[in-house]
């Protein structure tokens, strides 16, 4: 029910939106839960385990009870809090937990059974056998018992991600946060204020306080205008800052898009922030806590902070006939900012006989000392509370009950790097301690002060502090005339009394529950916690953490600071994972590095894999082929037997110079380089410091002082780190650069017996006779641009590699293509490179895959015994070589199945097929077109002295089993003759 | 006889102007890493006739501009006169990186989004610079104006560089 002419909200501006199919009206500033309210509305939720009806209980973001679902399909957002979320035209919200209706709810059955139902109940009941756990009794319970889902499709919304620094990170924007960011604004600070709610001003907002003359909110607005001139302030509304974590690092969620009627094109919805901050200051505001009593959680019965904000702030009258429940003052404040909106109040009842007298403007109300509310009536709303006195017990109708159980500071910021709050006995809770966080200060009512004018000199206070740590100076400016009223509180918890007192409304966790806890010895507050539940969810206890310890405290005979606090961690509020995913979905989950004939290749249509981020091309079709296997073996035969021109580009390279770069080179491989003649290229290994087979490749000398290096594409960037570490750490006396030459240029294989002839023909001079043996390398020049050539060959035949600078490499691959096709060749792929290099023996990282010793390859020879290199001594260990090790054979099927797996296991050919007979493993196969059978390489248990045993393998994965031949890792050409013919 | 034809890392890939923010590919220069050998720093920097600039700066030197790129390193950009050799290792990188610049009053913003780095303008002054993450790869930042900033990444990935480009002004237009 509205009330005329109160509330800051814009009554020429009507909203439609609809709350479980029915169209509702509201006004822009409205929150759902406002214009729920205004509509009459209190029953929005049902309770997590009883299903009980629920109404809403605050006006802020800790609200526990109402959570709705927003939106559908891909967008539909489960458990958005009513009290947050704006209205806007369209907006669609539905009641969660219920079914068929929230009216009428048939789970509400689990209400009766409640006395089976209380704390432990699961891990008591649930039990055995224990086959039905994941089978049954849990979807069951997490079918009845639950929040709301999410649609199962896929989200189109777009999230985004950002940065800021500030010197100054004021969090909360109430009457603290604005006079610490107008201190440190007015200081010349740059200075950020982010604030959860979509208008800023906090509690300035809801009260009928005045602050130099003015209403607070437009003394908030003044401020607020001020600090929107100063180029030095950024001011973040909507914006949750939900953790603080190291070096002044803290997270924040800010909302864009939930409260627009239509969404942008490409407007993200949310904003992740992290802002780094040289300090900061919490001005988080408070909480104030319900009371403990039976049936406490009716719809209708809310807090009193909450009924003085739909009041004052959305002119919302939550009831007819509101009945006010207190143990401090704000139960008169609540009463006389009621009658004076002309609402009706039932009763003031107040816990303490020592409560203030009324005020002359409250005379004639019914006002009740000492005595607390002990029970509600009604079904779907409160209709009547119950009172006792010391004059016996009395009921008072009331459609709405204000609970003014005091405040808790929100400390949660101050905890989020294992600080603990301290207790204060003064306003019976907790404060945060003493520089919990570094450089976060707490100010205002977080800190434990609570009046107007107390938290406007404690902002001041701590930006001054703040700005002094950081040597800024900022000046005391005169505060404004506000309210300055002392809090009073007498503690009360829970009313004593039969039945069930709610202490957490989200998890249903009631008085009983916490001391049943108790006496099955689940004393200590962490354990109380995962017993009941209590404090968990999309609220954490803000609701109900100190009453819960404080009904703990008073069951185990400790005191409350003694009994202390579960623990807060981040978020402070919900965060989404696809705001913290931010762009990082689809494209934008990882880099993707293309070379400079990607474009050509996809223009030939052939299909890409992935190689790390590189893609590359996996074969070539020609026309007719229908499978990759046609094309992969026409391109093996292709090198074999004419020229195959493949991209090489995404190998590593890396540019050495220095005097010393042989002797560095000597020290990261196993074998010798400063030998290196220049114009010449060398095979290398490389181990880590562990003695194990890291990386392979070719170095080249191309100076006295200058080589280049080419490592494996998987391992560049390994390799990169590791040469960086060996020169900065290990040979910093070392007169050697490194430098990543990868991208620089492109690089491509021109592989087979005509390779020569299609390089005479492109480049500009023709190839000296006699001048290019087997590894030798030099410059050249194609068209007129500077180039290198290389002939090395990982396909076993006579090959070169041709390395022009990336500009020109689309088309120079364009031109070796058409040539090689002029010579009856073509482009090859990966998968005929992979079968080159199987009928080679020839090693990849499926081999050299972290736990392989050179002496494992049958490369322990090239671990030079006249001189050290890193991994040289720890690859000396027993049992890292010889033949008690498995070791590097080539495999071939000799039996009535003709085919290899890799990931396959090798047994001996009688032994049973279990992990105890294990001998080895396949790491690659390939059908070889030259030899016409399908070829592999593994690992055998003393492998090389079994070559011409046969072996059984066994892929229990794929269901295969193929006898084989072991053989020695080189199959084709094992003299090499072709590759230096 | 082949022709060989040059192609810009960003051929046919860079998108429109969004709300005032544009993104777009300078015409080459000569890329070159300029490592000073052992002990030769100050012999580098006296036939460049530059002090050589410390972290996170940039210096200008006749024609050529001198950027830091990481631990004893300096990438120049524009033709370098000087005969450095015995002083420093000197490796050609023109083709090596995607090159683009980012001009538009909101540029901070759009960097903001892509890499964890101060750019006010108090902390990061024309002539700053950064190697740091852009998105997921890692590049160098540099401030040329107050409005307009050069950011390089490996060649390879300009596809991607324009994606996260394009999504991040985007988000900042889509701001109002």
């Amino acid at each position: 029910m509205r009330i005329a002419g109160k509330g800051l909200i814009d009554r020429t501006d009507a909203v439609q939106f609809s709350f479980d199919g029915r169209m509702f009206q509201g006004y822009r500033g409205d929150t759902l839960a406002s214009a729920l309210l205004a509509n009459g509305q209190h029953l929005v939720g049902r309770s997590f385990k009883y299903h009980r009806p629920r109404g809403i209980l605050t006006s802020g973001s800790e609200e526990p009870n109402a959570l709705v679902t927003v939106g559908r399909g891909g967008r539909q957002s489960p458990n958005v809090r009513a009290t947050v979320q704006e209205i806007h035209d369209g907006l669609e919200a539905r009641s969660q937990n219920r079914w068929p209706s929230l009216n009428f709810d048939v789970m509400a059955v689990n209400d009766l059974a409640s006395p089976f139902l209380g704390a432990g109940f699961y891990y008591k009941t649930f039990m055995y056998p224990r086959a039905f756990w994941e089978k049954l009794y849990e979807p069951v319970i997490r079918r009845a018992a639950g929040l709301g889902a999410l649609s199962g499709a896929n989200n189109t919304d777009r999230y985004d991600r950002a940065f800021a620094f500030c010197d100054l990170l004021v969090i909360g924007a109430g009457p603290t946060g604005l006079m610490a960011a107008l201190t440190a604004a007015r200081a010349g600070a740059d200075v950020i204020l982010a604030d959860e709610d979509f208008r800023m001003g906090g509690r300035l907002l809801a009260e009928t306080d005045q602050i130099d003359g003015q209403p607070a909110h437009d003394w908030a607005r003044d401020i607020l205008e001020e600090l929107a001139e100063m180029d030095n302030v950024r001011l973040m509304p909507r914006t949750n800052v939900f953790g603080a974590y190291d070096q002044g690092t803290y997270g924040a969620l800010e909302r864009l898009e939930h409260h627009t009627a239509t969404r942008r094109a490409g407007a993200p919805v949310e904003c992740y922030w992290r802002i780094v901050a040289r300090q900061a200051v919490l001005a988080a505001g408070s909480i104030e806590r319900p009371i403990a009593f039976r049936n406490n959680d009716r719809p209708g019965i809310m807090t009193a902070g909450a009924v003085r904000s739909y009041l004052n702030r959305w002119g919302v009258a939550p009831g007819k006939r509101v009945a006010v429940f207190s143990n401090n003052d704000d139960g008169l404040r609540t009463a006389r900012d009621l009658v004076a909106a002309g609402v009706h109040v039932s009763a003031l009842i107040d816990s303490r006989h020592d409560a203030p007298d009324l005020p002359a403007e409250l005379r004639g109300l019914r006002y009740v000392k000492g005595a607390k509310v002990c029970d509600s009536g009604g079904r779907l709303r409160v209709d009547r509370v119950t009172y006792r006195s010391v004059s016996g017990e009395d009921s008072v109708q009331a459609d709405c009950l204000a609970m003014a159980g005091g405040w808790n500071p929100t400390v949660h910021l101050t905890c989020h790097m294992n600080g603990r709050p301290v207790w204060n006995e003064d306003i019976q809770s907790f404060v945060p301690a003493q520089g919990a966080v570094p450089g976060l200060h707490p100010a205002g009512a977080c800190n434990g002060v609570f009046s107007t004018l107390a938290c406007l000199r404690d902002g001041q206070r701590a930006a001054i502090d703040a700005l002094g740590a950081i040597g800024i100076t900022a000046t005391a400016g005169d505060l404004p005339r506000a309210e300055d009223a002392p809090y009073r509180i007498t503690p009360l918890w829970a009313v004593p009394g039969k039945g069930r007192a709610w202490l957490d409304f989200q998890n249903d966790v009631t008085v009983k529950d916490v001391k049943q806890a108790a006496t099955e010895n689940f004393r200590s507050v962490e354990h109380m916690k995962r017993y009941t539940t209590q404090g968990m969810a999309t609220d954490q206890g803000k609701n109900s953490n100190v009453a819960a310890l404080a009904v703990l405290a008073d069951v185990t005979g400790r005191g409350i600071p003694e009994t202390g606090t579960t623990t807060f961690r981040p978020p402070f509020s919900p965060v989404s994972i696809a705001a913290l995913g931010g762009p990082g979905q689809g494209k934008g989950f990882a880099p993707q590095r293309f070379t400079t004939s990607h474009k050509a290749s996809v223009e030939a249509s052939a299909p890409m894999i992935e190689a790390g981020l590189w893609y590359r091309p996996s074969y070539f079709p020609a026309p007719g082929e229908t499978t990759w296997r046609q094309s992969c073996d026409r391109e093996v035969g292709m090198v074999r037997n004419t020229v195959g021109v493949c991209d090489v580009s995404t190998l590593g390279k890396i540019d050495i110079q220095g005097k010393d770069a042989g002797a560095f080179l000597d020290f990261v491989y196993t074998n010798t380089f400063s030998t290196l003649k220049v114009g010449r290229v060398r095979y290398g290994l490389m181990l880590r410091e562990d003695g194990f087979v890291m990386d392979d490749g070719t170095t080249a000398r191309l100076g006295e002082t200058h080589y280049v290096m080419t490592t494996t594409t998987a391992a560049a960037g390994e390799v990169m780190r590791h040469l960086e570490f060996a020169r900065q750490a290990l040979l910093p006396d070392m007169d050697v650069t490194l430098m990543s030459v990868t991208e620089q240029w492109a690089q491509f294989a021109i592989a087979g017996p005509k390779s020569r002839a299609l390089l005479d023909d492109l480049l500009d001079d023709p190839l000296a006779e006699g001048d290019w043996p087997f590894m030798a390398c030099g410059p050249v020049t194609v068209s007129g641009v500077q180039g290198r050539l290389f002939r090395i060959s990982f396909s076993g035949e006579h090959a070169y590699e041709l390395a022009v600078p990336a500009r020109y490499g689309d088309s120079l691959f364009r031109a070796l293509v058409d040539q090689a096709k002029a010579l009856g060749g073509g482009a090859y792929g990966m998968e005929a490179l992979n079968v080159l290099r199987i009928e080679k023996g020839f090693i990849t990282h499926a081999e050299i895959h972290g736990r392989i010793t050179a002496d494992d390859l049958g490369m322990g020879g090239m671990v030079s015994q006249k001189k050290d290199c890193i991994g040289k001594t720890m690859s000396e260990r027993p049992g890292l070589s010889g033949p008690s090790r498995e070791q590097l054979v080539g495999l071939r099927p000799v039996g009535e199945v003709k085919q290899l797996t890799a990931g396959a296991h090798l047994f001996e050919p009688e032994a049973e097929a279990t992990r105890e007979n294990d001998q080895g493993y396949v790491t690659s196969v390939c059908y070889s077109p030259t030899l016409g059978t399908m070829l592999g390489m593994g690992f055998l248990k003393n492998g090389i002295a079994r070559i011409g045993e046969k072996v059984r393998m066994v892929d229990h994965l794929r269901d295969v089993e193929a006898i084989c031949e072991v053989t020695h890792p080189v199959v084709f050409d094992p003299e090499g003759g072709r590759v230096r013919g | 006889m082949v022709d060989l034809v040059a192609k810009s890392p960003c051929d046919g890939l860079l998108p429109p102007e969004i709300a005032g923010l544009r993104l777009v590919e300078p015409a080459p220069q000569r890329l070159t890493s300029i490592a000073p050998l052992r002990g030769q720093e100050t012999a580098v920097a006296e036939s460049l006739g530059v002090t050589l600039p410390v972290p996170g700066q940039s210096a200008k030197a006749g024609g050529v501009e001198l950027v830091w790129f990481g631990m004893g390193t300096y990438l120049a950009l524009g033709e370098i006169t000087t005969d450095l050799s015995g002083k420093a290792a000197l490796t050609d990188q023109s083709d090596a990186w995607t090159v683009v610049e980012l001009t538009g009053p909101r540029a901070e913003d759009v960097l903001a989004r892509l890499a964890p780095v101060d750019f006010r303008l108090s902390q990061f002054a024309v002539g700053a610079t950064a190697r740091t993450e852009i998105a997921h790869m890692m590049g160098s930042i540099t401030r040329l104006a107050q409005d307009r900033f050069r950011v390089m990444v490996f060649r390879s990935m300009a596809k991607t560089l324009v994606h996260d480009f394009t999504l991040a002004m985007e988000a900042v237009g889509a701001r109002g």
